[in-house]
Formats: C-alpha cells, structure tokens, sequence
C-alpha cells in the first residue's frame, strides 16, 4: 500500500506515523508537502497530528484551506482511505469532511495522558483487526479535543453508526470519570457515512511497538494495510 | 469620515450616502465571534471565575469570544455588511460551536 503522510508547517507526528507505515509494517510511504495539490498515486492519506499554521484562528481551520486539501476531498469522495490524527481529525472537522467540532477541553488543561477506548465499528477499513466492544489504550495530546455538535447533528451520528471510538473505563464502560476532554458521548473517533474517513483524538501510531509501551495502536494501521491487499486481489 | 452603527443580520443600509467608491475609499468593519449561547463556555467561565477571585463579585457571566477588525478598499459602503458577513460563514467563525455579529466602524473617501 502506497501511504501518504501529509506534512503542513507545524505537524510534529508525521514522522511517527511514516514510521509505522513504513519500518513496522514495511509499507511503501512517502511525505506529502501541504502546498503542493497531489497525491503522488497514494491509496491511504494520513493527516497527522501537530499543531498546523500554530492553530491559528481555530484549530485545524487553516490547514482545511490548504493546497493538497483540495486532492484530499477528491480522494475521500472517490472513497479513498483518509485518516485524521489529532490535529488531522480537527482538519477533517473544519474541511467538512467529518461532522462536528472541537472546543477547548473541559478542565481547560492540555491533556498528554493514556486513556482507554471502547471499539464501536469493527466492519470498518480502519478497524477489522479489533473486535466490537474491544477496550484499547491510547495516549491523547491535545487541548482542543472537546467534541460537540448540535443535539439532532448527534443522535443522527450515532444512528448512522458515526461513532468508531468512545472514551471509556479499562473495563469498557463509558462514564463522566473516564472521558478526559468532555467530548459529547465521550466520541473520541467518528468516521463519515461511507466508512473511509477517519478522524480520531488518541494517537495510535504512538503506541503502534511495545517499546513504546503498548501495540494497541497497530491495529488500525494493519486493518488498513489489509483493506488494501482485499482491494487489490478484489 | 462616516460613522455608522449597524450590527448583525440586519446590515441592509448604512447612513453613507456618498455612493463614489474608488479603490482607495475603505471601509472597517468588525466581525465579533462568540460561542453559541447552548455551547459550555469553559474559557468565558475560568475567566468569570478568576474575576470573581479578585473580588469582582457582581460577575454572573462571562462569554469569551474575539473579534476581527477588517479594512475592504473598493467596497460599495451597502454591500460591506454582507461581504463580511460572507467572510464570517466561510472562516471567520465555525457555525458549528459559534455566532457572529458583524458591524461597520467607519468609512473613509479621501
């Protein structure tokens, strides 16, 4: 699979998630420069975390009106894999490309912690590797990872089964105490109506190597990388 | 130098009755953006609370919000409203989570 890590002046995961990509799971990556419009014939586009354009103005808003932003909707409508990390899924929230939005975090505080994530969707490109209901744990860094959206905008997310990934307790429950930023129904991951964009706040390529700490992050990478060999033998 | 004091939905008409624009005419603007009324404001209530700490106890409420100052050349002074206007739904404020008013400061015909 051939992965695309976008690269907008401030990302500061990018690195990580080329790592992932390409030394753990030894797939073919490559940087993409966010003022250049192409995607240079990649199957997956990654928006990794940072901090783009310094936040300026809001989160994510900025980067939405980058160059390659244009390419990336062209291949999310064509039903291409796209995956926000972080600052990436506050980009797909400002690119419309993803419901919602971000407010600051509940206590205010910037938040750099592991934190367990309940498994929504396991019948999605991003999540065949995990089970329903599996508890996975992730690191988050953020400040602006407060999600909300109008009321009805919420149910309708939820009845479209938007919601990939919930904050919740080790033991899967999901509780006022274990959803760190106040995200609305502790949604910490949503993906659009038709299963190929991904925005999450918890950092999986973090926590992708037990030397690191954990593997629980790898799955989403290797649910893609497989997604991608069913494509190709399709 | 005309004044005028329009704000929000209703910027239809100014008090500028000089319709000569040139590209050097300019008009300012401000775009004000707040946290819709129904979204948890926890930034307007740290601050509320910090002013409540020094002893500001008449505080009930405080919304944080910010504000846009923009300076159009060229702009015919009754279509400026909805220029700005135009510029608060495209990127100025997030409709999701926020409201914006806009009005116009001054104008300017050298």
């Amino acid at each position: 699979m051939r992965c695309g890590v976008v690269v907008f002046p401030g990302s500061n995961c990018d690195h990580d998630v080329y790592h992932v990509l390409k030394h753990v799971l030894g797939q073919d990556a490559v940087f993409l420069w966010h003022d250049e419009a192409d995607l240079h014939g990649c199957d997956l586009v990654v928006l990794p975390g940072g901090f783009a354009y310094g936040d300026y103005l809001r989160a994510g808003a900025m980067a939405a009106l980058s160059p390659i932003m244009a390419e990336v909707r062209r291949h999310a409508a064509a039903g291409g894999p796209v995956l926000g990390i972080c600052n990436g899924f506050q980009m797909l929230l400002e690119a419309g490309l993803l419901p919602g939005a971000m407010r600051r975090n509940r206590d205010l505080r910037f938040l750099c912690q592991d934190v367990w994530l309940r498994v929504e969707r396991d019948d999605l490109a991003f999540t065949s590797r995990y089970a329903r209901g599996q508890v996975l744990r992730m690191p988050i860094a953020h400040a602006e990872g407060n999600y909300v959206d109008r009321d009805e905008a919420l149910d309708a997310l939820e009845k479209a089964g938007g919601v990939v990934f919930r904050y919740a307790s080790p033991g899967g429950e999901t509780a006022e105490g274990w959803n760190p930023n106040g995200s609305a129904r502790a949604i910490a991951g949503v993906v659009n109506a038709g299963g190929n964009v991904l925005g999450m706040m918890p950092h999986p390529e973090r926590c992708a190597e037990q030397v690191l700490g954990g593997e629980d992050g790898l799955g989403l990478f290797a649910s893609l990388v497989a997604a991608a060999v069913e494509v190709r033998h399709a | 130098m005309t004044d005028t004091s329009i704000t929000d939905s209703t910027v239809t008409d100014t008090t500028i009755t000089d319709t000569t624009v040139t590209a050097a005419t300019t008009i300012k603007g401000r775009v004000t953006v707040f946290p819709r009324a129904e979204i948890l404001d926890p930034q307007g209530k740290a601050i509320g609370d910090a002013l409540a700490r020094l002893g500001f106890g008449q505080v009930r409420e405080v919304r944080a919000g910010k504000s846009f100052d923009v300076v159009l050349a060229g702009v015919d002074p009754g279509k400026a409203g909805e220029l700005l206007r135009r510029m608060a739904e495209k990127l100025l404020a997030n409709p999701v989570v926020e409201d914006f008013t806009v009005e116009l400061i001054s104008g300017e015909t050298p």
